[in-house]
């Protein structure tokens, strides 16, 4: 296979996820890079199939059927592009999710110090995080090695101290890890590989401690002093030891590795990568969400204090549409569902039916009520995953260093948070429930609810779900890549404006006005919703003025906003309901009077109706 | 996609070879059967001996010193055994007096002394752990220090949801119509060690009746939600079960609401009445599904006919399938598949999908679009 990016013109991408394999065709047209085909089939990474490659061929037959492309021999092997150029494809890539995806332990000295960097690493190398156990945790040992026990881990880092510090603490942690003796999930037979990424002077002993268990990886300290975190090595080596051992024991990977030139990715980490580069070549500040059946990934790049673009990426692991689905009512609660929806319920339908979604997760809404209540999941999953993300993207400064033992509990540093819905730029949707929403202005007020957007933000959506396929591919082609990134990957849906104003604003009062290219297009009234629609997806100057000296639309108390934007399909969402929502004001009648001035319900007499 | 129905049938059938892999979680086991014999649910089928707790001794917490000086202070050396109470560290007051000394809490081998940290750890002696046969059947194969497959000709029968392990016990058929609700007073006076079936929608208080009465399964067609909630005693997050701390295994084989169990499953359950069966409420929808299930003694001929179903595998629909409809509106509803478009049709929510035409046979008549991932393949 071929991967200097002058010699491509057909590629053939994968993700194969816990559910689904998505196969897609990238090729070089007249008209430039284009994504021109998608096939999808179950994942068989499961018994009885137990071989990922299955799956994947079947999603290369849909491709074949449906594009026409004869992509396989008669022996299920790649056809490489030759001679005839309307056969076989030049290169194979893929990502992979499946089986539950990468599952780590983190352990370290300072929750908010060496564990909650040894995360950022854990989850920027595309991992989901089990369990994080730090020495200050408020737990008793028997407590966290309990805890342990109950994890599998494919891989655990531990990490903790600054670099010359104390050691105490660090191989304290190894002990409790040789207490618990965790498992790996992938053969009983197989040593648990951990990494040890802190103090470096105390690697000999945590070695030694953990030797008898496990197949202990030294890098370089995630966190070798207060004010500085240094999590790429440990990342690098987490993604080395998920190749090496977590897929290698995957069923049907060493053949799929086989297939392809290029190192396989995480589906979270191929996904980050086209987030950062969307990022960092708008110069944007971004929010990314990828809403599963069981997982939600969001993604984020905002400014640090200094102004430098940081990257982070969470994965909520038990928050998601269908596998998950009923973690989300237990976390949201009833009501946090409820209090979407623009009918009424019985609290035990509610949940018996998303209890009927966890246990038969491929369904779908039949009804549109059925659809309502998803989509009101979907709110509370974006909320909490949030919440979650929120809580580790933030920047790391420092008070100073201490070294002694009894100044490590006491050393702290200044924890900034980096996301500030106020100063984010655009939001982009991922995942079925956001990319397959009947309506693009269903999938926009999902994302304005559930994030509780603020300020100017452009939206949009992965069309069908692109982003980790585009990942892998701009590993080797970041070129054609943002082509299709452009072109057939990110839809636009429009702009919200929500102003952020003061208790003192009563409904129905004025609080800003709207132009484009300095043509008044509209009003933001407090406690409505409205939605100016647009002709087409154009793009224009947006400017909004605040009409309160209490209005904060991102630029500061009384200030207007204006940048650049693309209108989309649905145009300019003004939501004056302001920010963070006023419990009292949610209920049926308001759902359905919003839902009804957005044109989502046009059937007067019932709740029934889709635009 | 090719035609087939997302999600995969349940089996239930009444004459079906059922493999059982039985394993010990390390290889270093001894398999105490061998291929050929017949074994009951309780048989051993292997054990290993499983390393003793380790238990940590921070000895400079306990004295009141640094590590470093704290390794002046201890007594023992690696690879010592102690007895519980044994003295590990002590460290003398000014002039000799006022002695602290640092004991062990468990009798075992000294496994390390960290340098670093100055901590003992003590290692309990092994224990043993066994792994059992767990159904009727004979032994098929063996995989030495591991474990064995057990193999049955029986009936099976899978939930589509359950809490609760494996327990063992005596189908035992409630005596009420099975359409019917499951109150307390349907409960049997005796059913110490019965694996009750039939009825759905238990209350809470028949759950609890019936483990108190020593039932140590239950199986139904379906359950409300907060019911589950109040028997296991939390909100159940993700689809991952097995280990709730409750004495009566559960599994519901319809779903939530109130749904009577399926013909095939009752008639198959009911002919098993007064005979051993296998229950298992463990439960894993994603990334390795596992479903809940009861293994009992294969059906007699007069039964078969009405367990010939052996469960579909998914990508199996077509015209002429006997399926069950699993969303609203017609959720629970049976029917035949007449037509299969082919190209997506708009449903009512405004998204297009690929639709099946179904003939409905239960409540409601008529025939239907019901999209293709909402359809369960029973034949």
């Amino acid at each position: 296979m071929r991967v200097d990016p002058k010699t491509l013109k057909t590629v053939l991408v994968t993700d194969c996820g816990s559910t689904t394999t998505k196969a897609l065709l990238f090729e070089l047209t007249p008209t430039g890079w284009r994504q021109t085909c998608r096939g999808e089939a179950p994942t068989t990474v499961e018994e009885p199939v137990a071989d990922v490659t299955v799956g994947a061929i079947n999603s290369f037959r849909e491709i074949q059927e449906l594009s026409g492309r004869t992509i396989l021999a008669s022996d299920d092997s790649f056809i490489v592009t030759g001679d005839d150029p309307s056969k076989g494809i030049d290169l194979y890539l893929s990502t992979s999710s499946a089986g539950g995806g990468l599952q780590m332990l983190v352990a370290g000295v300072v929750r908010t110090l060496s564990t909650e960097s040894a995360e950022r690493a854990a989850l920027g190398a595309g991992a989901i995080v089990m369990e994080a156990v730090s020495a200050d945790d408020g737990r008793e040992d028997h407590e966290r090695i309990e805890r342990i026990r109950h994890i599998k881990p494919d891989i655990v880092l531990i990490t903790g101290g600054i670099d010359g510090g104390s050691s105490t603490h660090v191989v304290e942690m190894a002990e409790i890890l040789v207490a618990a003796a965790p498992r790996p999930r992938f053969g009983d037979t197989l040593t648990l590989p951990v990494i040890y990424a802190g103090n470096k002077d105390a690697a000999n002993h945590v070695q030694e401690i953990l030797s008898k268990i496990a197949q202990v990886t030294v890098v370089d300290n995630v966190r070798p002093t207060l004010d500085r975190e240094n999590i790429s090595p440990a990342r690098e080596a987490i993604h080395e030891l998920f190749l090496s051992h977590v897929m290698s024991h995957s069923p049907g990977y060493s053949k799929l590795l086989s297939w392809t030139p290029v190192a396989v990715m995480p589906t979270p980490a191929a996904v980050g990568d086209m987030v950062n580069t969307f990022a960092s070549r708008t110069g944007q500040s971004v929010l990314c969400v990828d809403i599963g059946g069981a997982t939600t990934d969001v993604f984020s790049v905002f400014p640090d204090q200094s102004g430098k673009q940081v990257s982070n990426r969470t994965v909520s692991a038990n928050l998601g549409m269908s596998y998950s689905v009923a973690n989300v009512l237990v976390e949201a609660g009833v009501s946090g569902i409820k209090r979407w929806l623009p009918f009424e319920i019985d609290e035990s339908e509610l949940r018996d039916r998303l209890r009927n979604k966890m246990i038969r997760p491929t369904s779908i809404p039949q009804t549109v009520e059925d659809l309502w209540l998803e989509q009101a999941v979907c709110r509370e999953a974006l909320k909490l995953s949030l919440q979650h993300h929120r809580s580790l993207a933030i920047s790391v400064e420092s008070r100073g260093a201490e070294k002694g033992i009894a100044d490590v509990f006491k050393q702290s540093a200044e924890r900034s948070e980096l996301v500030n819905m106020l100063r984010l730029d655009t939001v982009i949707g991922s995942g079925g429930v956001l990319s397959h929403a009947p309506s693009r202005l269903q999938a926009a007020m999902m994302m304005i609810d559930g994030f509780g957007l603020e300020g100017v933000t452009q939206l949009a959506v992965d069309s069908i779900f692109m982003l980790p396929h585009l990942g892998v591919f701009s590993s080797v082609h970041p070129v054609a890549a943002q082509e299709i990134f452009e072109r057939d990957c990110i839809v636009y849906i429009g702009v919200a404006v929500v102003p952020v104003y003061s208790k003192s604003a009563n409904d129905g009062d004025l609080l800003a006005e709207i132009f484009l290219d300095n043509v008044k297009i509209g009003q933001v009234i407090a406690g409505q919703v409205v939605c100016f629609k647009s002709n087409g997806d154009s793009e224009g100057v947006l400017r909004v003025e605040p009409k309160r000296r209490d209005v904060n639309l991102g630029s500061g108390l009384g200030q207007a906003a204006e940048r650049k934007v693309r209108l989309g399909n649905e145009g300019i969402i003004a939501d004056g309901r302001n920010r963070p929502f006023n419990p009292g004001s949610f209920s049926v009648a308001a759902q359905m009077a919003i839902y009804k001035e957005l044109g989502l319900i046009v059937d007067a007499d019932s709740s029934a109706g889709v635009a | 996609m090719s035609s087939g129905a997302l999600t995969p049938g349940l089996c239930v059938a009444g004459d079906v070879v059922v493999k059982r892999r039985r394993e010990l979680p390390t290889t270093s086991g001894v398999v105490k059967v061998s291929p050929g014999q017949a074994v009951t649910p309780d048989t051993v089928v292997a054990e290993a001996l499983k390393e003793g707790e380790l238990r940590i001794v921070k000895i400079p917490e306990i004295l009141g010193v640094s590590p470093s000086e704290a390794l002046q202070k201890i007594l023992v050396k690696q690879g010592d055994v102690v007895e519980r109470g044994a003295v590990l560290a002590e460290m003398r007051g000014l002039w000799g007096l006022f002695r602290t000394e640092a004991r062990s809490p468990l009798a075992g081998l000294v496994e390390f002394i960290s340098q670093a940290t100055g901590h003992i750890g003590i290692r309990a002696p092994a224990g043993k752990i066994q792994v059992n046969a767990y159904i009727n059947g004979v032994v098929e194969s063996v995989e030495e220090g591991r474990g064995a497959v057990i193999r049955a000709q029986a009936t099976l029968v899978q939930g589509i949801f359950g809490v609760g392990g494996e327990r063992n016990g005596v189908i035992n058929a409630l005596r009420i119509n099975n359409s019917s609700a499951v109150s307390e007073r349907d409960i049997p006076a005796n059913c110490k060690g019965s694996i009750l079936v039939g009825g759905h929608s238990p209350t809470l208080e028949a759950l609890r009746c019936a483990a108190n009465r020593g039932a140590v399964g239950f199986v139904t067609g379906s359950i409300d939600d907060k019911t589950l909630a109040a028997y296991v005693g939390y909100d159940i997050g993700i689809a991952l079960t097995g280990d709730e701390p409750v004495s009566m295994t559960l599994i519901i084989t319809e779903g939530f609401g109130a749904l009577a169990m399926n013909d095939q499953a009752f008639k198959l359950l009911r002919q098993a009445e007064g005979h051993e069966a296998s229950i298992n409420g463990a439960t894993q929808v994603r990334a390795g599904a596992l479903r809940p299930e009861i293994i009992t003694k294969r059906a007699a001929e007069s039964d078969k006919t009405v367990g010939e179903s052996s469960g579909v595998v998914q990508g199996s629909l077509k015209i002429g399938s006997s399926v069950r409809i699993i969303r609203v509106p017609y959720f629970g509803a049976y029917g035949r598949v007449v037509e299969l478009l082919k190209e997506p049709t708009k449903i009512a929510t405004g998204a297009e999908t690929r639709v099946a035409m179904v003939e409905l046979l239960s409540g409601d008549r008529g025939i239907v679009a019901i999209p293709r991932a909402n359809l369960e393949v029973l034949g």
